[in-house]
Formats: structure tokens, sequence, C-alpha cells
């Protein structure tokens, strides 16, 4: 088979790449040059080129780099900006999954020739009655299912994620037996476009950001922040709150009046949680559905109350809104679909 | 693709070695290692075969020999320029918006200004009559583009510059030229002068600048004061008689050269032309050097043709090599005027004498056939499914 191995530098798509070339597939690999500006943690640094082409030559494959940093920005940093300044909490990488690697890299792989498109992802796919289904990784702690519940059957059905039946420690054991310089190398944290210098320092160059209050359950003033665009529902960190006492979480942003409620984490819980663009990944509608609501976090268990309302069987923490949910079925193994918490 | 039939059409990112540079430069790598700087009989040897191939360079160029300072390439060449220009006289520096990087950089990092061109990429006359001042120490503009191949006007250039900015230098980056043009000649205006080895047959590594008589410039390198106090540290002895032997060879044998090559790009041209609706040359033929042909493809991306021409065996490349690989908009292109999009489909295939007849017949089936793959594919669905 001809596949097209996207290979961002790291030690996951390294090994993606070479168990194909183990298995005797026609390989090429690709590095996508997403982001144009500034970047020190992220997936597009010309060292990190520089280690994709060095896998990629160990491995004796060919390697490319395409130029998608105009469709990264289009499709990620400016709904990333737009977020905050609406008061939702983006996430990014989903953003580039659904309309970079799964989107405008897969149409250039069908375009090339090539009849697969591979990625490093933890994640597994499975059979389904009306076609190929998305499963969580093997490797339950790096699972990266979350970040690619958009992907639909058809997508699928020309995907491959070669390391998603393996351990990380099997992937950098892997690695280390080639010899791939990669093996070591530290796994990419947080969003790949901002600098150390963090999301506030991003985000002012580019929206105005508001102070804000802190207020608690009565409405009495107990801090502020420096920018309400940056306060997430659940965050606990960063609210300016002094002195000592129970754990604090923001509760409620009140986006217009830059008004964050702050408040113990028993506020935080709702019985039910307000969706928004939900989508099932296959022709049944489930009962019961196992929900989480980030990139590592627990499931719960739920059911769905119509179409746009999740019904947590215990209380669950408040979801920020433009968060994704994303369903499971109750094996906590096959994704069923998503939604965004409104 | 096959291993053993590379069609190489990129002769402006590098040419293949010479044999004859090869052969200068072995004996050296193997026996005379000597420092050309000492006193002995061993470091003698080393000097001699320096100074000879000093000779044979400013003799290809038409100037003296201690104007040549050897570098280590082009782009050190043109660094050492712009930037000892501006350090010695404390004047500004203004080039090309179609420079190479190793020009184009150097000159905004010292906060200097860019000279318009026209839609083929040379520079406009009565632009650089306004934009030029008795402030500035440095004006640089190529003899070749290396993107396009476009000739620049040099001596009228030369004229403006004379005339309007008087104290300034004139800078010409030669790197893409010395295979194509009567380099001496044309370069016979300018004060300073940059070529590289590899272009024409030398070995990576290795370049030169020519440094007129008279004209001040500070180094970049300072230490032991080789090159006259212009490029300190040693020369790469065995790199620099490796370019003396191309160069020489390329000069003799240019005019024969430029023929058989320009009737082979006209042929690619006239080819494609022919075969791929829509591709259109950025340049007139006559505009350019006679090894480049550059063209856009409309509807269709650089990346996505290069990766296929590769698997039909045919390396090309969309415009000047870049560090991360990626084929960023050229700002050549922009320069002229071509829209972002549109130049997001540039090819530069760049032949050079050992290109055949077969390779031109070869690139005429596969850049054609990856074309209209590229334009008959249709995209698969977008991601996700609607709700029930």
């Amino acid at each position: 088979m001809r596949v097209l191995v996207a290979m961002s530098g790291g030690v996951d798509s390294s090994v993606a790449a070479a168990v194909l070339a183990a298995e005797g597939h026609d390989v090429t690999g690709v590095t996508m040059k997403l982001w144009g500006g500034e970047s020190d943690s992220g997936c597009c640094s010309v060292a990190d080129v520089d280690d994709a082409r060095r896998v990629a030559s160990q491995l004796d494959i060919a390697h490319f780099v395409f130029n998608f940093s105009d469709e990264f920005d289009r499709h990620v940093v400016d709904p990333y900006v737009a977020a905050h300044a609406s008061g939702r909490t983006p996430n990014p990488c989903i953003e580039c999954n659904r309309h970079l690697k799964f989107a405008a890299l897969h149409e250039r792989a069908t375009q090339l020739g090539f009849d697969a498109l591979a990625t490093g992802h933890h994640a597994t796919i499975v059979a389904g009655h009306d076609g190929p289904r998305l499963a969580r990784g093997h490797d339950r702690a790096k699972d990266q299912s979350y970040v690619l519940h958009v992907l639909s059957p058809e997508i699928l059905s020309r995907c491959l994620f070669p390391v998603g039946h393996l351990g990380k420690a099997e992937v950098r054991r892997l690695a280390g037996e080639l010899g791939l310089r990669t093996a070591a190398k530290a796994e990419s944290q947080d969003v790949c476009f901002i600098t150390r210098r963090g999301r506030q320092d991003f985000l002012a160059g580019r929206i105005p950001l508001r102070a804000g209050r802190l207020v608690d359950g009565q409405g009495a003033v107990v801090g502020r922040v420096d920018a309400v665009e940056l306060v997430t529902v659940g965050q606990r960190k960063g609210l300016d709150l002094g002195g000592a006492g129970e754990r604090r979480y923001a509760t409620h942003v009140d986006f217009g009046t830059a008004t964050v409620t702050v408040g113990t984490v028993d506020d935080l819980l709702v019985g039910r949680q307000a969706l928004a663009d939900r989508r099932w990944t296959g022709a049944e509608v489930p009962g019961a559905v196992l929900a989480q609501v980030s990139a590592h976090g627990r499931p719960a268990l739920a059911s769905l109350d119509g179409s746009d309302e999740l019904v947590w069987q215990e209380p669950q923490p408040r979801v920020a809104p433009g968060q994704a949910v994303v369903l499971y079925d109750m094996d906590d193994r096959v994704v069923l679909g998503g939604a965004v918490a409104a | 693709m096959s291993e053993d039939a590379i069609v190489y059409l990129d002769c402006a990112a590098t040419t293949p070695m010479r044999p004859v540079a090869v052969e200068a430069m072995l004996p050296l790598l193997r026996d005379g290692f000597g420092n050309p700087s000492g006193g002995h009989a061993v470091a003698r040897a080393a000097r001699k075969v320096l100074e000879e191939s000093r000779e044979t360079v400013a003799a290809c160029l038409g100037v003296d020999p201690h104007e040549v300072v050897f570098t280590s390439g082009g782009t050190e060449a043109d660094n050492l320029a712009v930037r000892g220009a501006v350090e010695s006289a404390e004047g500004g520096a203004a080039c090309s918006a179609v420079e190479h990087h190793a020009v184009l950089d150097p000159v905004l990092a010292l906060g200097g200004r860019t000279l318009a061109v026209d839609s083929v990429g040379r520079v406009d006359l009565d632009a650089l009559d306004a934009a030029l001042d008795d402030d500035l120490a440095v004006v640089s503009v190529m003899l070749a583009n290396n993107e396009t191949g476009v000739v620049q006007p040099l001596r009228a250039v030369a004229e403006v510059v004379r005339r309007r900015a008087p104290g300034a230098l004139l800078h010409t980056d030669a790197v893409q030229a010395v295979c194509w043009l009567d380099v001496a000649d044309l370069v016979s205006v300018a004060d300073l002068i940059s070529v590289s080895a590899h272009k024409f047959g030398g070995a990576k590594g290795v370049g030169a600048l020519v440094v007129r008589r008279g004209v001040e410039l500070a180094p970049l390198l300072r230490g032991g004061g080789q090159e006259q106090e212009r490029r300190s540290g040693t020369q790469n002895v065995a790199g620099i008689a490796a370019m003396a032997a191309a160069m020489a060879e390329t000069v003799t044998e240019r005019s024969a050269v430029v023929e058989a090559v320009r009737a082979r790009r006209d042929l690619l041209e006239d080819g494609l032309q022919a075969a791929v609706e829509g591709l259109w040359p950025t340049s007139p033929r006559d505009a350019r050097v006679a090894g480049m042909c550059h063209v856009v493809v409309p509807d269709v991306l650089s990346e996505s043709m290069l990766l296929l021409m590769e698997r039909g065996g045919v390396m090309a490349s969309a415009a000047s090599s870049c560090a991360s690989g990626a084929v960023d908009p050229s700002h050549v292109l922009a320069a002229m005027g071509v829209d972002r999009r549109r130049a997001m489909g540039s090819l530069r295939l760049s032949l050079g004498r050992d290109t055949t007849d077969a390779d031109i017949d070869r690139a005429l089936e596969v850049i054609p056939a990856a074309v209209s793959q590229l334009r008959g594919a249709r995209p698969v669905a977008a991601t996700g499914t609607a709700a029930p």
C-alpha cells in the first residue's frame, strides 16, 4: 500500500513510519509546516523538521515538507483567538486534526495517489456496522481519541494509526532499537503556536484583553483577573483571591460584564450539560454513553435528553463553553460521537 | 521511482562537481595539506596553489588577483559586502526587492531599504533614481536572479547609482550568473562581486568576493588577518583550487554550453506550454539566463507537483531552497506583482551543461502527467457526518 505518513519530528510519528516501512508498505514522510510565527514548544520548528527528515533518511523513505501555514491560520489560529475573544474555551488540537491533518493533508494524500494517510496518534480503528469507527489507543494514558473524535468513517477508511496498539514505552523502545534520534525526545506540550511567554502574551498582541472582577456566590467582589478572556469555567490556578481557605474555582463567567463567579468544587457540579453541534459517528443513537470532557479526563456515565442535553448520572463539574464533549460506548472504547459544550 | 534514471533539473540549487574540479581537489586533500599562512616548504606548496587559484579566478572575472577575497561561499560573500560596506562607511544599505536572502536579510537587518522591480523582476530605473540618496553606503543588485533567472540591467543601474548615490558602493551577487553570462564584462561596473563555487561545478563551502582596488570594507571575521585582513581564517585550499579549475573550464566552454542549454531549455518550455494548459513563464525567455525555465502552473501547488515529479525521477524545486524544506511564498514573485495564490504553483526547472535531450523528453512526460493527476483528483468528503 502507498502510505503518506505525517511526521512531526516526534517519537510517535517516527515509529509509525518505521512500523509501516517494516511491514513493507511504500512509505513517504511529510512534515506539515503549520505555524509561520514564533514558537518554542511546537510541531513546526526547523529543528523538528530536521528530526523528521533525519528519521526518514534513517528509514530510507522519501520525505517532503508541505506548507499549510495559511490553512492553519484560517482554521486553527484565527478561531482560537476568536473563541477567547468571545469567552469560549477553544481546543486548537481538535481543529487542527479536523481541518488540517485529516482534511487538507488527507485530501492532498488522495490527490497524490496515496492509499492511506498515517499519523503517530495513539488511537485505534475498529470495524463498525456501517464502516470504521475510532476507538481508544492501547495506552490509555496516552490515548488521543478525544482530539480525533471528529473523524468520519469516510476519513477513517483511509487512515492508519500504526502506534495506536502500542504502549508509549514500547514506542520509545522501538525507536531506540532503530537508533532513531527522536527516541528520547520530550513530549510536545501545550498549544504548539504559543511560546513560553504564554497565552496571555499571545492573545494580547491580537485582541484587547479586559480585566475582570471575581465575585462570590452572593455577588461580593473577592478579587480580580487580568484578562477575563483567559478564564475558563473550572479553572483554579491564576485566580487572585488572596488568603488561604477552601480551594475555589471559576464556576461561571459572565463575559459581557467581565464578571467571574468563584465557588467551591461543589458549586461547579451540575446534573445536566447543554451541548451544541452534537454528531454521531454511526447511524444508531445510543441510550447511555460515557462522556469525556477533556483530553485526558475521566469519562462519566450519562444519557442524552433529546439531542442537545447531556444528563449526568452523577452530578459533574460544569464544562467550559467551547470544550469538546466526546461520547464513548459503555465499554469505554469506541467513539460514538461528540459535541461542544454550550 | 527508478533509482537509475534521475533527471536533475535543479542546477540553480547546486551543480554536480566537474571532474576537473574533483581532480584539482583530491591531491590537496591527500597530500597538499599545508597551511598557506605558514613559512616552511609544506606551507609554501599550499600557498602556491592558493595564489595560482587566485590568479585563475581573477582572470575569469576580469579583475586583479589582489581583488579576490576567498570566502566560505556566496552567502558569506554577500554578507561581507553588505555589512562590511555599511560598517566601514557608516551609511545605509539598499538592495533590489528580488535579491537572494543572503543579501536581502542583511540589508533589512541593517535597517536598509528595498528597490522596486517591474513585472519581469528587473529593477525599475525610475524608481531607483527616486529611491537613492547620498546617505547610502552600499547598493546591491544581483546579476541573475536565483529563482527566475532574470538578468538585471546592471550597467544602467550603475549609472543611476553613480549619479544619485556617488558615495555608495555597488555590489552585485553574480552567484547565478557565472555559468551563463560574460561576467567579466558585466561586473566591471561593480565595486563588489559575489560568486559561489558549487553553482558552476566546484565544491560547496567555497566562494569569493571581489573587492575592487581602493574599496574600503570592514571584515566580518577578524583573526589571523588572512585574505589581506578582509577575511580571517585558514583558507580552504582544496576547495579554492577546485573552484579555480571549475571556473576556468566554465568560462572556456561557456559560449558553446550556453547555446546548447538554451536550445534544450526552449524545447522544455515549448513542450510544457503546449502540454499544460494555462502554464505561463514568469518572464520572457530573452530576459533570463539560458539554463532557467521558471513557470507557474495555475490551480496546482508546487509542493504536490514536486512530489509526483520525484516519483517520476525528475528533481526540481519551486523557488530557492530554504532550511525547513517548505515551499514558502516567493518574495521574488511577490515583488513582481504575482499574487500569492498563483505564486504557490511555481516551478523552477534549472538546466546545466550535463542536461541531455533524454532528460528533457522525460521531464515532458512526467510534468504534464503530474499536473493532470493533480487537476483531475477530487477531494474526499469532509470530516464528520451530519446528525441523524
